[in-house]
């Protein structure tokens, strides 16, 4: 046989230099004061209001939703951190289409519902660009001390609430930066001018929050470590292991985790030095897939395509983020699942092999193949938990993540856990800020009842 | 296809749409791109003595009230009579009334309360070929500090007096404009019927502070840092405007003067509504001023409309209709007994209709049933006030029903039969009577 020395084509700098920063600003412009009081003004103030209900956070919409309308944007924004300190971030990043604004009535009524995350961004940002001062104070201190693992949605949202409590708290945070997936893993046109750090800054300006960065659980510190040294442990590290496609070379350079990609994708200062495929194929079919989807594209890859095992309806991006994924010139092709990756002499991946799949009863193979063209094949079948990082101390699991109650307690009495490292629930921020504040609610009652 | 035309006080216009005194009517540019749109008449802004003119603010002279999407509700004036010389308006009027002789030309006048000034200028607006005059009795502001406007309008042996002097120094047909500012708006209309003007018009402007500025501490429009009362009108005004046209229309010593109606005239719907309580011409002020002259033509395409719709001929066939259906509180019939009725498929599911039955009524609407989010009316609480009707956001969606037989909420059995007040047994003349 001959020698295969085709090798993938990847490259930076596909787009020109000025192109960048346009394709990755804001994918929904923020409301000007104008469009944000007439927006404002469709909302009917209902009463036990379906939008609140649906809100994992329990936001009490119509009450800031009001505020915006007679002109006290601050004021709303403070009905918002009451219920979710994030809730910048969540305005940006929530998939609204699937909470507060599918139950909207005016959805309901005219298939147009009020647009409560843009005004709920429009109301945080007025707030972090005018507010002098942090909305709460702390209150005295109890002399408690809290550790957190992991300085993302869930941590830092535990965090700020036992600091308002008086508790101090030091957060272990594996990585040099906090904010979790919003710092590194949210979509950059979701998340522009650096906002998870500027979120991350407005939650410790409570003070009692130390963030202690580099330091790892299972590396740095032991779990043992942390329940000897406080008073409570609340658990946040997410899922930082993915899972891997299981076929023979999918180890490859160009046979990459979506998620590390993205990574890099929201730490670069520069994204048209980062490399990118001509021909992309992207496996998955959540949110992961779609933004790394998108994200290469907006980078200057020529063809995306997603594949993915089942139809559309079991995709677990929404519908509408399937639209935005298609809107950008990503192919999505349903009912495909990989069967070999094609290689070259090197091991470099040059192309992927799919099985078409029906439900027959259950999901298998039919047979036949397609083989598609890649410079680049992105994993983005799942995140799971990292092994072996709890020491001593035994915790009990379920399906692989950490067992809670409803008040996000372990099996252990001095360890809480929430976001996307607990079983149950759906591996969003806002829920993960949610499990942050219910287990803060209970870590307090416990330290002080 | 129904006809507009109007003849009123002998005056004719093609359509009862007139636009009211005021910057609309302010000079000829204006007036004549009015009747280009479509307009039946006009009455020319207030007309003051010869001599130098009024002078008004140099700040704003403007405030209002929004609704939703700054929608205009109210709007609240202190701009003054024509700031422009007599002679130049005097001119105008004559050219446009030349140049449009089909429609009416009304001319508004304020001058001091002696006869000398009224003499005057009445010769001075017949040599315009004018059709009638209307007497500002109503500006409430700054005339009236003078003496003039709603400070006449408050007193009706002055009304009285002038619209006499008017009817004996000139043929014109004479319009008095009252001030709603008055406790009992019958008695300023006597008066001018006693003088023998030939019709009424109202309501001018309301006393109004519309808001107040909370960072300087004054009332809105600010002058400088302090602001007076102004006139409020617009849509806002419309409600109590219909009611004093109604006691005019219905009182026995005014009954069948003519009318013509003022005060939040937006569509053909609201002209409809005074037409049908009794007036003669409409005329619009803030509409025009909000949206500018064009609306006329919905104003008349919808007239027409509903009139072949409902099967009205002309202006006269339904005018005054409603006015014997205006009565007192006493002889509403208290055995008409009605309940709400939501029409599920139209429901949202907002809840407004139960938390306002709820925290402010008869608690009479459920929010949920059988553990799901769902709004029903209980019968046997529904006092049938219409409230849910007023707050629910979807057009039609709760109605008010009239039941019969037995009342769930008393449990009594409804009276077929019209009673009132005056016959009810808790009534305590009514009791005085049968003791006696
Ligand atoms: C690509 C991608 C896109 C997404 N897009 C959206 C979206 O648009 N909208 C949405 O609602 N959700 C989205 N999600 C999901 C959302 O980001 C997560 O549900 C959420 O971030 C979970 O929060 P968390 O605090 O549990 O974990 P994370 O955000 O993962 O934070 C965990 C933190 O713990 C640290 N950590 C991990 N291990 C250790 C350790 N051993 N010791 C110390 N620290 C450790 C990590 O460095 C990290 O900072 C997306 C997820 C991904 C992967
Ligand atoms: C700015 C302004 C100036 C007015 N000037 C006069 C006036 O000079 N003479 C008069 O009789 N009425 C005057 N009015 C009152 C209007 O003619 C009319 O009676 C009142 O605005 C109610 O009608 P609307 O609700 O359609 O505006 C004025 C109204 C406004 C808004
Ligand atoms: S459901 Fe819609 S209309 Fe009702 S309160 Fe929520 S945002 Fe407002
Ligand atoms: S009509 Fe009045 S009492 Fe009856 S349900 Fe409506 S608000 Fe309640
Ligand atoms: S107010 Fe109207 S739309 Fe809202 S719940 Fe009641 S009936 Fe339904």
């Amino acid at each position: 046989m001959a020698p295969n020395r085709v090798s993938p084509d990847i490259q930076a700098g596909r787009l020109p230099a000025d192109q960048y920063a346009d394709n990755f600003d804001d994918l929904h412009e923020p409301l000007d004061r104008h469009e944000a009081v007439v927006e404002a003004d469709r909302c009917y103030f209902c009463y036990d209001a379906p939008c609140q209900t649906a809100c994992p956070t329990s936001i009490d919409i119509p009450m800031f939703i009001r505020q915006i309308s007679t002109g006290n944007a601050n004021g709303a924004a403070r009905t918002i951190f009451d219920q979710n300190i994030l809730g910048g971030m969540c305005a940006r990043v929530c998939p609204t289409e699937t909470l507060c604004e599918e139950v909207c009535v005016r959805e309901v009524a005219e298939g147009k519902p009020v647009k409560i995350g843009l005004l709920q961004r429009y109301a945080t940002d007025h707030f972090l660009e005018t507010a002098e001062q942090h909305p709460y104070e702390r209150a005295a201190p109890t002399g408690k001390s809290v550790a957190i693992v992991g300085a993302g949605p869930a941590g830092l949202s535990c965090a700020h609430a036992l600091a308002r409590h008086g508790h101090d708290v030091t957060i272990f945070e594996a990585r040099e930066k906090a904010g979790g997936l919003n710092e590194h893993g949210i979509a950059a046109y979701k998340t522009t001018e650096n906002f998870a750090q500027r979120e991350v800054d407005f939650i410790t300006g409570i003070g009692g929050i130390a963030i202690r960065n580099g330091m790892a659980l299972g590396r740095d510190v032991t779990l043992d470590d942390l329940v000897a040294g406080h008073d409570a442990v609340f658990l946040g590290m997410g899922l930082p292991g993915v899972n891997d496609l299981g076929l023979e070379g999918d180890d490859a350079d160009n046979c990459i985790d979506a998620v590390a990609y993205i990574e890099k994708l929201r730490q670069t200062d520069d994204l048209s030095a980062l490399p990118v495929g001509r021909n992309i194929v992207v496996i998955g079919g959540g949110m992961t897939a779609i933004d790394v989807a998108v994200q290469t594209k907006l980078l200057g890859a020529e063809t995306v395509t997603i594949c993915y095992r089942r139809g559309p309806e079991q995709m677990n991006a929404s519908q509408y983020e399937q639209e935005v994924a298609q809107t950008h010139g990503v192919t999505i092709r349903h009912w495909l699942q990989p069967q070999a990756l094609v290689r070259n002499d090197d091991g470099a991946v040059t192309g992927i092999t799919l099985e078409y799949t029906a439900m027959n009863g259950k999901l298998s193979g039919t047979g036949e193949t397609v083989t598609l063209d890649a410079d680049q094949v992105f994993k983005a079948i799942g995140q799971k938990p990292v092994e072996g990082l709890f020491g001593g101390v035994s915790l009990d699991l379920s399906g692989g993540r950490i067992f809670t109650d409803d008040d996000r307690r372990t099996s252990h009495d001095k360890v809480w856990a929430g976001g996307d490292c607990i079983a149950g629930g759906e591996d969003l921020t806002v829920v993960a800020v949610e499990d942050g504040k219910i287990a803060a609610a209970s870590i307090h009652k416990r330290l002080t009842g | 296809m129904a006809d507009l035309h109007t003849n009123f006080l002998g005056v004719s216009s093609p359509n009862p749409f007139w636009l009211a005194s005021a910057p609309p009517t302010d000079k000829q540019y204006n007036v004549e791109r009015a009747f280009e749109a479509g307009w039946g008449g006009v009455v020319w802004k207030t007309l003051g003595e010869a001599g130098p003119p009024v002078v008004n603010v140099n700040g704003p002279r403007y405030g209002a009230i929004w609704g939703p999407d700054r929608r205009l509700l109210g709007l609240n004036n202190i701009e003054l009579i024509t700031d422009r010389d007599l002679e130049v308006n005097l001119r105008e009027i004559e050219t446009v009334k030349k140049n449009w002789p089909d429609r009416a030309m009304i001319v508004s006048l304020m001058v001091p309360c002696e006869e000398e000034p009224w003499k005057n200028i009445l010769a001075s607006v017949e040599q315009t070929g004018a059709d009638a005059v209307e007497l500002n009795f109503g500006c409430p502001h700054g005339m009236s500090e003078r003496g003039m406007g709603s400070a006449v309008g408050q007193v009706p042996e002055y009304i009285e007096m002038v619209a006499r002097w008017c009817k004996q120094h000139s043929d014109l047909p004479v319009i008095v404009k009252l001030t709603p500012n008055i406790t009992d708006i019958r008695k300023p209309a006597e008066a001018a019927k006693r003088g023998g003007a030939d019709a009424v018009s109202l309501i001018n402007t309301i006393n109004s502070i519309v808001s107040v500025d909370l960072d300087s501490y004054s009332p809105v429009p600010s002058i400088d840092g302090k602001g007076s009362h102004g006139g409020y009108c617009g849509p806002a005004v419309k409600p109590i405007a219909l009611s004093m046209v109604s006691e005019i229309a219905r009182h026995p010593e005014t009954h069948g003067m003519p009318i013509s109606g003022i005060g939040g005239i937006q569509t053909w719907r609201d002209a409809a509504e005074y037409i049908a309580l009794g007036c003669g011409t409409v005329q619009v002020c803030t509409a025009a001023m909000t949206y500018g002259f064009k609306i006329v033509q919905e104003m008349i395409a919808g007239l027409e409309a509903w009139m072949d719709e409902k099967g009205h001929a002309t202006i006269e066939d339904f005018r005054g209709m409603a006015v014997p259906n205006v009565t007192d509180w006493q002889y509403l019939n208290l055995n008409y007994v009605t309940k709400a009725r939501i029409n599920q498929d139209l429901c949202i599911s907002c809840g407004r209709c139960h938390i306002a039955c709820e925290d402010t009524s008869h608690q009479a609407i459920t929010n949920m049933v059988d553990g799901v989010r769902k709004f029903e009316v209980i019968d046997e609480e529904c006092v049938g006030c219409n409230l849910c009707v007023n707050v629910c956001p979807v057009d039609d969606c709760i109605t008010m029903e009239q039941i019969s037989g037995t009342d769930p909420r008393t449990g009594k059995p409804i009276d077929p039969d019209y009673g009132n007040w005056t016959e009810h047994p808790n009534n305590p003349s009514v009791q005085r009577e049968a003791a006696e």
